[in-house]
């Protein structure tokens, strides 16, 4: 683990107005792990996701990607670097079938619109693509169903895929297994674990299962500050961690 | 699967493309002194789809509500009306390219700079582009002011020297302007269809997650803005070359309201919607004006009672009928167009 991180934030900081959603966080990503962020409601995950992935300016402090910084690129820009996202909502095409919603995402890293009017050759690898991707999301069976029509589940699987098309060295989810069923939940993970050889992974999620099962390491937040990071199972035995998030989490729970 | 429809759709637009093209044969028989006038008429309505459909790609594939379509109509007239000599016909075969592309750049210059707005800012910035160029060519001595500019002779078309068309002959001129509608809706059903088309529903359905893709939307929205100005000055130049004249109400906001009205009452995002509603108006327009000199209010009410009854226009009427509404897959395409139930596909933020 001694790589040089893919991703690293320095005294990251996001204010909007008087409230510090944000507030210097630093943190970094190593090539090829799962690097969970945890933290209960409005602990600063969501606005975290959106600085990593350019879609909010930090206030202060910066985010380098492959040691450059990312400050001042839009967000397709970012796109186009290699960080791929997904959302919390669940951020489809719905009246394109869900083969085609997966060539999208992959034709614009493969040439985009005009090299697959310009060659059959590259339109047709384009689908290849987004069928492997498929194939990958165990969604080839519902690839010409529209997506609109899937369930909840397959369509955020369905996310998970279009991610996957546009080829990202990072890929940032946010809550990909948010409003799933237990079995839903469970064959997500599965996905999440058997990308870890190819991918790197910053993961924003609730479940504590599937955390703990996926993630190499682990930062928790509070209050927009790092309360602690570092390998699972040092997260896990955390007092501190156990405390001020398992407890209150207990806490909400049992009330 | 999307922008395909079910077959009556080619069907019922087959079966009016022969009804219409064939009335000079059935014409005659059927409204006898009147024939010409209503070939007239039928010769407008052509125009005018030709112009609604434009305006579809815009408000319907790409989602972007324009309230200065008239701007690029208007300029296709006073285009054709500057540039023909005065004593002479010009030739269609540089004058369609030349409307094509002053349109092109107009379109170009005031695209990059509305691209980038939304919602009532694309509206007002539109609007405000189509009444800075109606206030300038109703001023300016040199379009002729309020009056506009008179074109002595349509564009002929010939061979070298020898006339191919007689574009005096009212019938030409009716198949120049039918052929012309029916390949850009041949071009413009290709288009949507395309990988292009793809992205530009992808945008309308979702623009920042285009963007997450990596897509530089506003190139995309670009091209479909001058693509749509292209084909609207082409319909402009088409209904200066009927009336003769270029005239300021051309490019005011009144006929970008009109043309939007046809859309709506034929169904925006079809493509073949607009051609309908652009048939559909200029009949009731007809009706309603010999019916009452109020006829604004019937056509206002009967707007309102399209947008209630058939908010997908005549269109959606035609993809799916109300007695298939539940067999048909179209229907559901409609449906999941619709913001209400995309927002419910999307999970709620917590």
């Amino acid at each position: 683990m001694s790589q040089e991180p893919i991703l690293a934030t320095h005294g990251l900081t996001r204010r909007f107005g008087g409230l510090v959603a944000v507030n210097d966080v630093g943190f970094d990503v190593r090539p090829n792990e799962i690097h969970a962020v945890l933290g209960p409601n409005g602990a600063g995950k969501s606005t975290l996701i959106n600085l990593l992935s350019g879609e909010l300016p930090p206030s202060e402090g910066q985010v380098l990607f492959h040691g450059k910084p990312i400050q001042g690129k839009s967000v397709r820009q970012i796109a186009r670097m290699g960080i791929g996202r997904s959302h919390q909502k669940t951020n489809i095409f719905p009246r394109l079938t869900c083969l085609q919603n997966c060539e999208l995402a992959a034709r614009i890293h493969m040439g985009g619109v005009l090299g697959s009017w310009r060659s059959r050759a590259r339109a047709r690898e384009v689908t290849e693509r987004a069928r492997e991707v498929l194939a990958t999301c165990q969604l080839t069976p519902r690839a010409d169903t529209r997506a609109a029509d899937m369930s909840y589940g397959e369509q955020r699987q369905l996310q998970i895929a279009m991610v996957l098309a546009t080829a990202p060295t990072l890929m940032l989810l946010d809550e990909p297994m948010a409003g799933m069923g237990r079995e839903e939940t469970v064959q997500v993970t599965d996905l999440l674990e058997s990308l870890t050889d190819r991918y790197t992974l910053v993961l924003i999620e609730h479940d504590m299962d599937s955390v703990f099962r996926l993630a190499d390491r682990i930062t928790v937040m509070v209050d927009g500050c790092v309360l602690e990071s570092g390998p699972t199972d040092q997260i896990r035995r955390s007092e501190k961690v156990r405390d001020v998030y398992l407890g209150r989490h207990h806490e909400e729970a049992t009330a | 699967m999307l922008h395909r429809y079910p077959k009556r759709v080619a069907f019922i637009m087959l079966a009016l493309l022969a009804i219409v093209a064939f009335y000079p044969l059935w014409g005659p028989a059927v409204f006898g002194d009147q024939s010409e006038f209503i070939l007239e008429k039928l010769t407008l309505m052509v125009i005018l789809a030709l112009f609604a459909m434009s305006l579809d790609l815009l408000v319907g594939i790409v989602g972007l509500v324009s309230l200065g379509h008239a701007l690029f109509f208007g300029l296709g007239a006073y285009t054709l009306a500057l540039a023909s000599p005065d004593f002479s016909p010009a030739s269609l075969w540089w004058m369609l390219p030349l409307v094509m592309l002053v349109a092109a750049v107009a379109a170009l210059v005031v695209g990059v700079l509305v691209i980038r707005t939304k919602g009532i800012f694309f509206i007002m910035t539109t609007l405000a582009f189509g009444q800075m160029l109606y206030y300038l060519v109703s001023t300016s001595p040199f379009t002729g002011g309020t009056d506009g500019v008179f074109i002595m002779f349509r564009p002929s078309v010939t061979l070298g020297e020898t006339p191919l068309l007689d574009m005096s002959d009212p019938h030409t001129f009716f198949y120049l302007c039918l052929v012309l509608l029916v390949i850009g809706f041949l071009f413009l059903r290709w288009l949507t269809r395309s990988y292009y088309g793809q992205v530009l529903d992808g945008i309308h359905d979702n623009e920042h997650r285009m963007q997450a893709l990596g897509y530089a939307t506003h190139g995309y929205k670009l091209i479909a803005f001058v693509i749509s100005g292209v084909l609207a000055a082409i319909a402009g130049m088409l209904a200066a070359m009927q009336y003769g004249f270029a005239n300021p109400a051309q490019l005011g906001w009144h006929t970008s309201g009109e043309v939007l009205m046809m859309l709506i009452l034929g169904g925006m995002g079809t493509i073949f919607g607009p051609i309908l509603g652009a048939f559909a108006y200029e009949i009731l327009l007809f009706v309603y004006e010999h019916l009452t000199m109020h006829w604004p209010i019937l056509m206002g009410l009967t707007i309102i009672v399209a947008v209630l009854v058939l908010p997908r226009g005549i269109a959606g009427l035609i993809i799916a009928p109300p007695w298939q509404r539940k067999k048909t897959p179209a229907v559901e395409d409609e449906v999941a167009a619709s913001p209400s139930v995309r927002s419910t596909t999307q999970h709620k933020e917590g």
